[in-house]
């Protein structure tokens, strides 16, 4: 029964292993995507390119519809599983934050590092500027170290704020997902730009 | 440039629902065999964590910040999500070589210079990380594996790294079309 490595109390030198292998498989499939390209990634937000929107959606339903079926079929127990801590005020700050750092830097941390692996500068400048922001952060944390920490409430569910089940509530999201999906697609033809594309 | 693609052949990248369903199943591996998700900023903390601690290691136990991530005689850069980065250079690597997208450059718009596009990448990066620690993880292990465990921090990080990114989009339009 999963996960693995917390049930069965694996070695730390195999665990480590397993980080490397997870990540490898994870900045594969990054880079196939084509997240080593900043205007790429960009396209998201002006309608060019959808490809964030396409592979972040199908991501996230393969990820939810898995556990729900592992959970269902007894394959993992989900209460030793991480579900990210509700602390409302830090969530949207810092998101919105994050926003801003995308639409300027053109990648996130991981993307930054799968780009920087295939010689992109400007995505070891941003990984740079990452390491300063985390210092940054750390240095004032006294100062937000009130609102970082307000309302906290354990990981809390949408299904359950929501009163449904997860089940119905992953059915909801696929349908919305297909609706993004189309409305990404006519995006992509209405603001198309193939003198970008085609350098991409 | 001509090289040859190995794993797509004739098309640039992987389609992309195909990319986001591989995407996914590393996702789920992740979970089935450690109980969590991906994740990308916190290997970067670990990172500063070990600098404060090598080069002010009083200063570090002392901060409430700091301190949270500092076990005993082990180094924080012995974490898992260093490992698990360490991974996605190799492989992000190894999917660029197959698929001949090896090669020193800067990513820009005709419209910028490069030196701009760097201060640019490093203040980006600099928000982007700053923002992650607030928000407890980035894309990765805040948006994606959070949503992925259905939690209600995840669904809002994500509208709000997506919303916000939409929203001054056209304030930096200049620099990427």
């Amino acid at each position: 029964m999963g996960p693995i490595i917390p049930v069965y109390e694996i070695s730390t030198e195999l665990n480590f292993l397993v980080a490397f292998l997870i990540g490898l498989g994870f900045g594969f499939a990054l880079e196939q995507a084509g997240f080593s390209s900043s205007r790429k990634l960009a396209g998201m937000f002006y309608g060019y390119d959808t490809t964030v929107l396409k592979v972040f959606f199908t991501a996230a339903i393969t990820g939810m519809l898995g556990l729900t079926f592992m959970n269902y079929l007894g394959m993992i127990d989900m209460s030793i599983v991480y579900v990210n801590e509700y602390y409302i005020e830090s969530a949207i700050i810092g998101g919105v934050i994050m926003g801003i750092g995308f639409i300027v830097g053109g990648f996130c941390p991981g993307t930054s590092v799968c780009a920087a692996a295939i010689g992109k500068k400007d995505a070891w400048a941003f990984l740079g500027g990452s390491l300063i922001g985390i210092l940054l952060f750390g240095e004032t944390y006294n100062w937000w170290k009130d609102i970082y920490t307000k309302n906290f409430l354990g990981g809390v569910k949408l299904s359950d704020t929501l009163g449904i089940s997860d089940g119905f509530l992953v059915l909801l999201i696929i349908v919305a997902a297909i609706m993004m999906f189309w409305v990404g697609e006519w995006a992509e033809k209405k603001f198309k730009r193939p003198d970008i594309t085609k350098e991409m | 440039m001509s090289h040859h693609n190995y794993i797509t052949g004739k098309t640039k990248y992987m389609n992309p629902y195909l990319a986001g369903v591989l995407l996914g199943l590393v996702l789920l591996m992740a979970f089935y065999l450690t109980g969590r998700g991906l994740g990308a900023s916190g290997a970067m903390k670990s990172v500063v964590v070990t600098g404060i601690e090598t080069v002010a290691p009083t200063k570090a136990e002392n901060s409430d910040f700091y301190s949270k991530y500092i076990q005993g005689d082990n180094s924080p850069l012995n974490s898992w999500l260093v490992f698990q980065v360490l991974g996605v250079l190799v492989g992000g690597f190894l999917s660029g070589a197959l698929a001949g997208r090896l090669g020193w450059k800067t990513e820009k718009s005709p419209n910028i210079t490069s030196k701009r596009r760097w201060i640019l990448a490093a203040t980006g990066g600099a928000l982007f990380g700053f923002g992650s620690q607030f928000g407890r993880g980035c894309t990765s292990g805040a948006a994606l594996s959070g949503m992925a465990t259905l939690s209600v921090a995840g669904f809002v990080t994500m509208m709000a790294i997506f919303g916000t990114a939409f929203l001054f989009a056209y304030f930096f339009r200049k620099n990427w079309i």
